[in-house]
Formats: C-alpha cells, sequence, structure tokens
C-alpha cells in the first residue's frame, strides 16, 4: 500500500504544474491566513513581553493602597522613611536600603510617524536607581545629573517620540530639561519612558511627595515578611506586589483584547481559505478523474487514492503556512509600534515573531489543508471507475 | 435584464464550485463589514461633548497635571466665550477595578450651560440634584447595568482622590436621578458616567484643593473656534500651568490616535483578505470561461456579438461578488451589536458598510475581466472545434 501512496503522490505532483493556477489558490489563500495570524500574534507576544515580562521577583513596587497604578498613587516623605526601614530590603556597602523613591507622571511629546501629543511617563527616580535596576544600561550620551534639569530616554521612547536624542532640550511646565542620554534596559516597560532625578521632577511639579517606591529584596523569599511588615504597620496604608504581578495586572486587558481580535480574524479567514482549498481539490480530483479511475481500473486501492489527494491538498497547506509566516516574519519581527498602555502612558513595544508563533501558523495551516482536501479525497476515492471511465 | 435567467443558470453551472467561491467572498465581505465598522468607529471618535462649538482646554506639558480653577474667570471673559466650565478625572471604579465609571465632578449650573439642552434629564430629579450636597444623576445605561435606583446610596472607589476626613478613596453618593444623551450617538460614550458636585469633591479632598482637571468651553462662533482657543493659551502663555486648547473633536481624535494606527493595521488584514481572494475568484471565472468554450461559440454562432459576450461574462462575474458582499455585508451589520459590547465606549456607524459594495464592484471587473476578454476573442471556427 505504501508503495501505491508513493506512486500515486509523485504523480500527481508531477501533474500540479499543469494546475499550476487552481493550486496557488490554496498556497496563497492560507499564506494569508497565516501571515495574519502570526502578525497580530506577534503583536500580543511584544506586547507582553514588554509588560508582563518587566521586572525581577525580588524587586517590590509599593503604592498607596488601592491606587491600581504609580500615576494615581500618592506617598508622602514619611512613607517612604518607613518603608526603607522594613525588613527584607538589600543594602549597599553603606547599609543604605536599595530603595528608589519615584515620581511618574506623563508628559506630551510628539509621535515621530504622527506628529501628534502622545503621553510619554517621565519617571522621577532616586539615587539607588542604578542599583535598584542593574539592567539599565546608557548606549547613547551619559547618565542625567540629580538637582539639575537633565534626563535620560529609553530607546522605544527615542525611536517613537520626536526630539529625544541626546543634547535636545524639551520644554515642561515653564523649565528646559536637557535630554543627555538613551538607555536600554532589557526591552521592559522602562524603554518608553524618560528618566529624571525624582526630586527636579518633584520641585518642578510643585509636589512634595512621590508615587510609588521600588526596592530590592534580598531575596524573592523575602518578600512576604516585608509585605507584612508593610501591611501590618497602622501608619502605612499600601499595597505591595513583586514588580511582575503589577506589570502583569498592568498588560492584561491590553494582550486579553490582542490575542481575542487576532484569533478571531484567523479564524474567519481560515474559514474562507477552507472553502478556496475546497474548490481546488474538488476541481483537481474532476481534472484527474479519467487518471484516477485507471489507476483504480488497475488495482489502486481506494484509500491510497484518498491519501494521496490529502497529502497533496496538506502540502500545498504546508507551503502555504511556511510562506505567510516567512513573509510575517520578514516584514513585521522586530517592527516598532507603540500604544496606549495600562495607565493612560505610551507603551513602546516591537512585534516578536517567536518560533512558537511559527509554529502555531503552520499548524493551522496544516488543519485547513486536511479540511479542505478531505471531502474532495472522498470524492476521488469512492469515483465509480465504470462510469468515469465511459464518461471519458 | 432579458439575459438575467442566462446568467443565472451559468453561474450555477457547477454547483459545488460556485457555492464554495460564494462562500469565501462572503467571509471576505463580512471582514471587510466589522473592521470598516471598527475603523470608522476610531476615525470618527465620539467624544461625549456634542458640536463645533465645543472647546477643551488643558495642560500644555500633560494631561495629568491639573489647573487652577481660577483660571475658569479669565477664560470666561475672552471675547466669544459663552460658557466656561471645569471638570476633573475621579478615576472612579464601583466594587471591584473592572467596574469602570466615568465619574465627574461638575459645577452644575456652568456645566449645564456649556452642554445645553445636551442631557434629558427630568425636572424634579433636576431640582433634587441641585438640593442634594452628595447627590449624583446616573446615566440610565449604567443603573440598570448595576441594579441601582434612584434613591440609592452608593459608594464608588477613586483611584486617586483621597478624603480630607479620614483618608479614604471611598466616596459615597446619593443617587437622585439619572439622565440621558439627548443624541444618541453620544449614548455610548456616556453610557458609565456619573455626575456629582464639584463643591462636595473640593471641599472633601485632602489634597489639589481649588485644582481642575480641564476646562470645557462653548463659543458663540464656531468659526471663530480657533481664533477664541489661541487668544485663551495666550492668557496663561508664561504661567507655570500653560495651557492647550483645542476643539472637542480634534481633543478625541488625538486621544484615540495615541492607541497607535489601528487604521493600518485593519487595512492590512484586509488587504491580505482581498489579495487571496482575488486570486480565488479569478480562478474559479477563469476556470468556468474555459470550460464553457463551446458553449460561448455556439453564442456567437448564434449572432451574439462579442461586446455581448464580453458583457454576458462581466455580468456573471459581477452577479457572484454583489450577491456575495450583500450576503457578507448583512451578516457583519447583524455581528454589530456584539463588537459593541466589546468594545465598550465607540459607536458604530452602519455606513461604513456602504463602501462595501463599491469594492464588490471593483472585485468583479478585476477577476471578471480576463475571462470577458478571453470570451470576446473567442473564433467561432477554434472554439466549436476545441482548438482554442
Amino acid at each position: 500500500m505504501l508503495r501505491q501512496l508513493t506512486a500515486l503522490l509523485s504523480m500527481s505532483l508531477q501533474t500540479l504544474p499543469q494546475r499550476l493556477g487552481s493550486s496557488s489558490v490554496i498556497v496563497i489563500g492560507i499564506a494569508g491566513v497565516v501571515a495574519v495570524l502570526v502578525s497580530v500574534l506577534a503583536m500580543g507576544v511584544g506586547f507582553r513581553h514588554t509588560l508582563a515580562d518587566a521586572g525581577r521577583a525580588d524587586r517590590v513596587i509599593i503604592l498607596r493602597g488601592g491606587s491600581d497604578a504609580e500615576l494615581n498613587s500618592n506617598l508622602t516623605r514619611n512613607d517612604v522613611d518607613t518603608i526603607a526601614n522594613a525588613p527584607g530590603l538589600a543594602k549597599d556597602a553603606a547599609g543604605k536600603a536599595l530603595l528608589s523613591n519615584e515620581i511618574v507622571t506623563v508628559v506630551n511629546v510628539p509621535k515621530i510617524d504622527t506628529g501628534t501629543d502622545a503621553n510619554v511617563t517621565l519617571r522621577g527616580v532616586g539615587l539607588k536607581l542604578t542599583e535598584v535596576r542593574p539592567e539599565l544600561r546608557i548606549v547613547s550620551g551619559r547618565m542625567f545629573r540629580p538637582a539639575v534639569r537633565e534626563l535620560i530616554a529609553g530607546v522605544g521612547a527615542a525611536r517613537q517620540f520626536r526630539g529625544l536624542e541626546p543634547g535636545n532640550v524639551l520644554h515642561m511646565r515653564n523649565a528646559d530639561w536637557t535630554v543627555t542620554g538613551v538607555f536600554e534596559s532589557n526591552g521592559d516597560v522602562h524603554e518608553s519612558e524618560l528618566l529624571a532625578d525624582a526630586d527636579t521632577v518633584g520641585s518642578s511639579l510643585e509636589r512634595t511627595g512621590y508615587s510609588s517606591a521600588i526596592g530590592l529584596l534580598t531575596s524573592a523569599g523575602a518578600f512576604p515578611a516585608f509585605k507584612d511588615a508593610l501591611t501590618t504597620d497602622p501608619q502605612l496604608k499600601v499595597d505591595v506586589q513583586p514588580e511582575p504581578a503589577y506589570y502583569a495586572a498592568q498588560s492584561k486587558q491590553l494582550s486579553k483584547l490582542i490575542n481575542v481580535v487576532g484569533n478571531t480574524v484567523a479564524v474567519i479567514m481560515a474559514i474562507g481559505a477552507m472553502f478556496g482549498a475546497l474548490n481546488t481539490m474538488y476541481s483537481a480530483v474532476a481534472a484527474r478523474g479519467l487518471e484516477i479511475a485507471t489507476l483504480r481500473a488497475i488495482g489502486f486501492g481506494a484509500l491510497p487514492v484518498l491519501l494521496s489527494v490529502m497529502a497533496e491538498s496538506l502540502l500545498l497547506a504546508l507551503l502555504g503556512g511556511v510562506m505567510g509566516a516567512s513573509l510575517a516574519w520578514l516584514f513585521f519581527n522586530g517592527h516598532s509600534v507603540s500604544t496606549l498602555g495600562g495607565a493612560f502612558a505610551q507603551v513602546v513595544f516591537k512585534l516578536t515573531v517567536t518560533r512558537a508563533l511559527i509554529v502555531t501558523g503552520v499548524v493551522w495551516a496544516c488543519i485547513i489543508g486536511v479540511l479542505g482536501g478531505f471531502f474532495p479525497a472522498l470524492r476521488a476515492a469512492r469515483l465509480p471507475v465504470a462510469e468515469a471511465l465511459r464518461a471519458a | 435584464m432579458k439575459f438575467f435567467p442566462l446568467i443565472w443558470a451559468t453561474l450555477w453551472r457547477k454547483k459545488t464550485r460556485t457555492i464554495f467561491t460564494l462562500l469565501s467572498i462572503v467571509v471576505a465581505f463580512l471582514l471587510f463589514g466589522v473592521l470598516e465598522t471598527i475603523d470608522y468607529a476610531f476615525a470618527h471618535p465620539s467624544s461625549g461633548v456634542t458640536g463645533a462649538d465645543k472647546l477643551i482646554t488643558t495642560n500644555k506639558y500633560s494631561i495629568t497635571l491639573l489647573l487652577p480653577y481660577s483660571d475658569a474667570a479669565e477664560i470666561h471673559a475672552v471675547p466669544g466665550v459663552a460658557e466656561v466650565t471645569w471638570i476633573t478625572w475621579f478615576g472612579a471604579y464601583y466594587q471591584e477595578s473592572k467596574n469602570f465609571v466615568f465619574a465627574l465632578p461638575i459645577d452644575t449650573d456652568s456645566y449645564f450651560n456649556v452642554h445645553k439642552d445636551e442631557f434629558i434629564v427630568p425636572e424634579n430629579q433636576m431640582r433634587a440634584f441641585r438640593g442634594t450636597r452628595t447627590g449624583a444623576l446616573v446615566n440610565s445605561a449604567l443603573l440598570k447595568k448595576h441594579g441601582w435606583k434612584v434613591g440609592d446610596k452608593v459608594p464608588l472607589h477613586s483611584t486617586i482622590w483621597t478624603q480630607k476626613a479620614d483618608g479614604s478613596l471611598d466616596w459615597t453618593f446619593d443617587i437622585v436621578g439619572t439622565f440621558d444623551a439627548r443624541d444618541p450617538t453620544q449614548a455610548s460614550a456616556q453610557a458609565q458616567t456619573v455626575l456629582f458636585h464639584y463643591e462636595m469633591f473640593d471641599e472633601g479632598r485632602s489634597f489639589g484643593k481649588g485644582e481642575v482637571g480641564w476646562f470645557e468651553e462653548r463659543v458663540t462662533d464656531p468659526s471663530k473656534a480657533a481664533d477664541i482657543a489661541a487668544r485663551i493659551d495666550a492668557l496663561f502663555a508664561n504661567s507655570p500651568n500653560e495651557t492647550k486648547t483645542q476643539p472637542a473633536n480634534d481633543f478625541a481624535l488625538s486621544f484615540i490616535k495615541q492607541f497607535g494606527d489601528i487604521g493600518f493595521v485593519l487595512r492590512a488584514i484586509l488587504g491580505a483578505v482581498f489579495f487571496a481572494l482575488l486570486f480565488l475568484t479569478g480562478n474559479t471565472m477563469m476556470q468556468s470561461v474555459r470550460e464553457r468554450t463551446p458553449e460561448l461559440a455556439v453564442l456567437k454562432t448564434l449572432g451574439f456579438g462579442d461586446g455581448q459576450v464580453l458583457e454576458l461574462v462581466l455580468a456573471e462575474s459581477l452577479l457572484l461578488c454583489a450577491l456575495a458582499a450583500v450576503i457578507g455585508l448583512a451578516l457583519s451589520y447583524a455581528t454589530l451589536p456584539v463588537i459593541k459590547t466589546a468594545l465598550q465606549g465607540i459607536e458604530l456607524s452602519p455606513s461604513a458598510l456602504l463602501p462595501g459594495l463599491g469594492v464588490a464592484v471593483a472585485l468583479a471587473l478585476v477577476v471578471g475581466l480576463p475571462p470577458a476578454l478571453r470570451a470576446m476573442r473567442l473564433n467561432i471556427v477554434d472554439a466549436l472545434a476545441d482548438k482554442h
């Protein structure tokens, strides 16, 4: 039987060039489905990578209780002093807690592509910045200096928003701020932000408190004790979360929406492509009616005929799937886009076509190919031999 | 028209093929309808503020920075400004953070003056609102959603504003009435709105006293709106709180634009869909004409002109595409309510479906023309002899 199958398959592949026009319908239709599916899901993966994977399990974010997001939160100087003394925080050589008191606000910066204002996060950070966030690396220019109006821009922000090259001056609230450098931060959400000295930002905003405090713990295991110490303190009303949990909550809604939209569109497109595949395979079977009937007459079994038709459809679908996934990868992998994230501020992220996404796309292609090939294959296998021969 | 039965019959010559082709086109136009309405909704956002006579003044450098309430008097003095009101972002939810409530502290007199005749509020409820310090007017859709009743006390959690009295973020309101938007296109933009008193908010909050989120102005002459906006901004040009004043519709549009180029994503998807469809339908039409070569030759023998044969094939292509497009667009029209619940706060306009018919005609011409030309050029003798 296997020999029959290979013989049939090589025959149908040899005649494939004659059916090039209609066969390309399967390939192109499925390539379209897979390209759209992979590209949209790549958006979701990129967004999740930027937000949900931001942060470390041993780093905590402390907000005023009930605030949900840094932008809404407000901590007093007393609050942050109490937090700095809580057990479990890592210390520097001088015994000072690795805690960065931060002020988060959004500022209007025009987007490069549209020229319209977008809300970009300006984050005032504490002096312990580089110890609390060791992944932060200046890639051009230099670090800002405290007590002067200088800031550094994330690489994502510099790519999407106007005027963030080192040496440029931004005018904000009656004062000029100089961009001194551009930084990288493992591709996380901070690369969409501008960083400056917290107290300088605070004085410019006429704000006395902070938005949040970011602390590095001695280990992730120290979290429960640290959290208990803060939440049981009657003087404090704060929410304490490990960074990954905070950012996962911030990104949940949008990444869910992207996935739902991507899958819905792809399912609808897949149905359309399946009709196309059915059409092509039915006409392929019809065109080869005489040939198939002859083969059946000289002793080829029904099952090998069925399998060979399905194999042809699967092969074409596979080709389409690989083409679609490659197109998505070629055009969109690493493509940088930005959107309004969880809390009123722009998040810059890159479309990420992962290996898993390519596999997903090819699996979808195979499913469409199998479904589109099955019924025509069934017809081919059931072809009444005598009638088909007579009709010719 | 008298050839309709002929076209209809040739269309269904191969039933399975026509049905599958039809279904593929239906699916494409279903997607077209859904994505176009979403694109249209994002390109024409409803701000909850109607009319070209409305301006919005925000902080120039950041929408999160507040403006002094005292600016209102200066703005009101600008010639051409009929009325000005001030509003602040309250960032509220009811019980759980997913139950977002668009609660706004308003100054009753000026608010309903700026938004003249935009809300339907029963007169006795409006009186009750004015007379109740902790009173709130709730959009009737929101009232229904949470099962509230007029007379209920409802706690709303603000993610921003703590109360002076106890530092709590929970504020309690007395529902004294409901309101509806008079303009039905604004209904979904206002479906989560609660209006309450600025006085109560300003006295109750523990910080930010005397500062407000933004101003909304009504101007007497919309054609001078740009000029008036510039004058307002000039008032505060060198203050610590510079302003940015723009027409309310522009404000909504620039906010929507921040979500990114949604239009591009949707058009890219549609591009992929229709590119694949072109091949599929084009292939079907070509096959169908090729199979019918002898029949077409017979038609020509009977005296049909070359042009008439061309028209017949084109009409067949048109019939196929238009039929499928109408079914597809009708299906997408039927899904609009589902999308509306999924994407809260956007207004979907069925008029976005109309370009679909144009696309159907274009598609029909592109896929129908090559086989139609082939049919036109058929030489009777060759075609009958099956030498073509």
